[in-house]
Parts: structure tokens; sequence; C-alpha cells
């Protein structure tokens, strides 16, 4: 009993994203080739739409995206290179459509930041490091009195 | 020396703090406009009032003009709608219409009923200047001077404080220099 349930429910969660896989918007552009076809879908992919921030071209719904998108299909079937879309999404609408940020002088310190980060957490390591070691190598020795309060402490322990 | 060491972490906790805090009140949906600064992308588009009409980049040269872009179906629009009458009552500037994704006959018909602010409207029914524009979402405006560089773009409806804090100093500075421009 208890497993055709499970069954059951496994039947409806992998329904479930499968109905989810085919739910994004459905475009009936029509490529050229499958490859131009993967390409834009991709770059579609990789393009934030302006309206709707948390959603891609491919995902969103909003009017811009719909244009966007088909923008994006029909210059890759004039055969357009990646990097002339890009160009044509940043000069209209900022880096802001870029999920990946690029590489310059602006965001020299989103990129190399974390590794910043990294590094100065190493030294402060080995700075705390060493001079733990330095530390040790010192206090070894304690005084009369401190040892017979020790052994005070530690005989109590023992009755 | 050393209890200043101990302190760093809490500057850097207290900097980042800062930082963030300052984040809270940033709107994510005003984004920079990457056309600020170039001047309005070539266009041909018909009249909203009159099809036979066109209306090119080169029309909107000459002086310092507001472009509004604007719908019918838009809510937001419709809010903005009485401040743009008052401000073109005020005769600053001349404000152009951008009329985006829109129904001819319908947006027609919402200027004969609501007033009409602008000097002409641009039929931008499939959104391509829209596009080229950057625009997101009605209602944006642009800022142009009497180049035609695109100076200024807001996005959202523009309301009294709007236009006293951000748009009218703009605008009484690019007059001022389009007269001196202008004069010599």
């Amino acid at each position: 009993m208890m497993k055709s349930v499970f069954k059951l429910m496994g039947a409806i969660l992998l329904s479930l994203t499968v109905m989810s896989v085919y739910a994004t918007p459905v475009d009936t552009y029509e490529f050229k080739s499958a490859e131009n076809q993967k390409r834009a879908l991709e770059l579609a992919h990789s393009l934030r739409c302006p309206q709707c921030q948390n959603q891609n071209l491919i995902d969103s719904n909003s009017p811009v995206a719909q244009d966007l998108r088909l923008e994006v299909y029909q210059m890759v079937d004039a055969g357009k290179d990646y990097d002339e879309v890009i160009e044509f999404m940043t000069s209209r609408y900022g880096d802001f459509v870029l999920y990946k940020p690029r590489m310059e002088p602006k965001t020299y310190i989103l990129w190399l930041g974390p590794f910043g980060l990294l590094i100065v957490g190493f030294l402060i390591g080995f700075y705390f490091v060493r001079k733990q070691r330095i530390s040790q190598v010192d206090d070894q020795e304690i005084s009369a009195e401190e040892q017979k309060e020790l052994d005070r402490l530690l005989n109590r322990d023992d009755q | 020396m050393k209890k200043l060491v101990l302190f760093i972490p809490l500057i850097i906790v207290m900097g980042m703090g800062a930082f963030l805090y300052k984040g809270l009140f940033l709107n994510p949906q005003q984004l920079d406009s990457a056309l600020e600064g170039k001047p309005i992308p070539a266009f041909q588009l018909e009249r909203l009032e009159d099809s036979s009409e066109t209306i090119t980049n080169e029309t909107l040269k000459g002086q310092v003009a507001l472009l509004n872009v604007w719908a019918t179906w838009c809510p937001s629009c419709k809010y903005e709608h009485p401040y743009l009458m008052r401000f073109a009552r005020q005769n600053i500037l001349p404000i152009y219409g951008i009329n985006y994704r829109d129904d001819r006959a319908l947006a027609i018909r919402e200027l004969n009923r609501q007033g009409d602010p602008y000097i002409k409207n641009i039929f931008d029914h499939d959104g391509r200047l829209g596009l080229d524009l950057g625009v997101y979402g009605a209602p944006e405006s642009f800022l142009v001077d009497h180049n035609g560089i695109i100076r200024f773009r807001y996005a959202g409806p523009i309301d009294q404080r709007v236009w006293n804090e951000t748009l009218l100093p703009m605008i009484k500075e690019l007059q001022a220099v389009a007269k001196q421009e202008g004069a010599s």
C-alpha cells in the first residue's frame, strides 16, 4: 500500500518537473539551423531581462524580454557573433543585462576582491600561527610555587 | 599597537555595515541608462496624430526637449499625466511623446479625453524606437539637449517632486548652455 503511494507521488513529482521544463514561454521562431538555435538560446539565457530583473530573457514573459529575445534570435540567425549581440544589448540597456560582468577597471574589485580577501586571510593566519609558535617556545618553566600549586590541584582530583 | 590591531575587524565590519546600509535605500528598478551622453538613435516614424507626417531624430534637434515614453496600457502613465499637463502649461520646454507599443485609435482617444501635453507624438507601434532607447517599461522620460544628445533618463512616473528636484535644475542648466552656444 505504502509503496504504491510513494510510486504515485514520484510519478506526480516527475510529471511536474517535466511540465515545468516546458512551462517557459513558447516561441515559434524558426531558426535556419539547429546550431544557430543552440547558440541563440545560450545567449538569451545569459542575458538578463531589464524589466523582470531576476529572470533571463528566456524565462521572462514581459514584452521587453520578448522583443529582446526575438532580437537575439534574429541577430544570431543573421550570422552575428557573440560580441556583436552583447554589444547591441549593452549599448541599449547597459552592463546590467549581463549576468557575468565584464572584466574592466570598474569591475576589478568584483573579480579580484575575493582573491584579495583570501590573501589577506592567509597573511593573518600566517601571522597568528607564527606568533603562537614563538610563544610556545617561551614560558616552558614554572616556578617552584606554581609547581606546588599544580601538585595540590592534581592531588585534589585524585581524592 | 596590539590593541589597535584588535579593532581592525570591528572597523571592517562597520565599514561594510555602512556600505550595505546605504544599499538598502538604492532602488534596483532604477537603472542607469546606457544612452546618456549619446545621440538619440536614428529613427523615422509616423506621427501619432497624423500618419502622413514623419518624425525623425532630426526633428528633435535644436532645443532642449523632454521625450516621454507613454502608452494607454500603462497605469503609471495615467498617474504622471496631470503633472505633464501642468509642466506643458508652464511652457518651459517642448515635451514630445513616444507612444510606445500602443493602439493608435485608443491613444488618440485618450489624449482627446485627458488632454494632450505633447507638442507631437511619435507613434512607436512595434517598440523599435523604445528598444533602441533602452526602454524597459513605460513611463520613461529622456532629457535631450539642443544637439540631440540624451542627457538624462528618468524611469518611472514624473511627479512634482521629481520635476522640482531632478529635472528642472537640469533643464535650466541645459537651456543655459544652449543659449550660450546659440548666441556665440
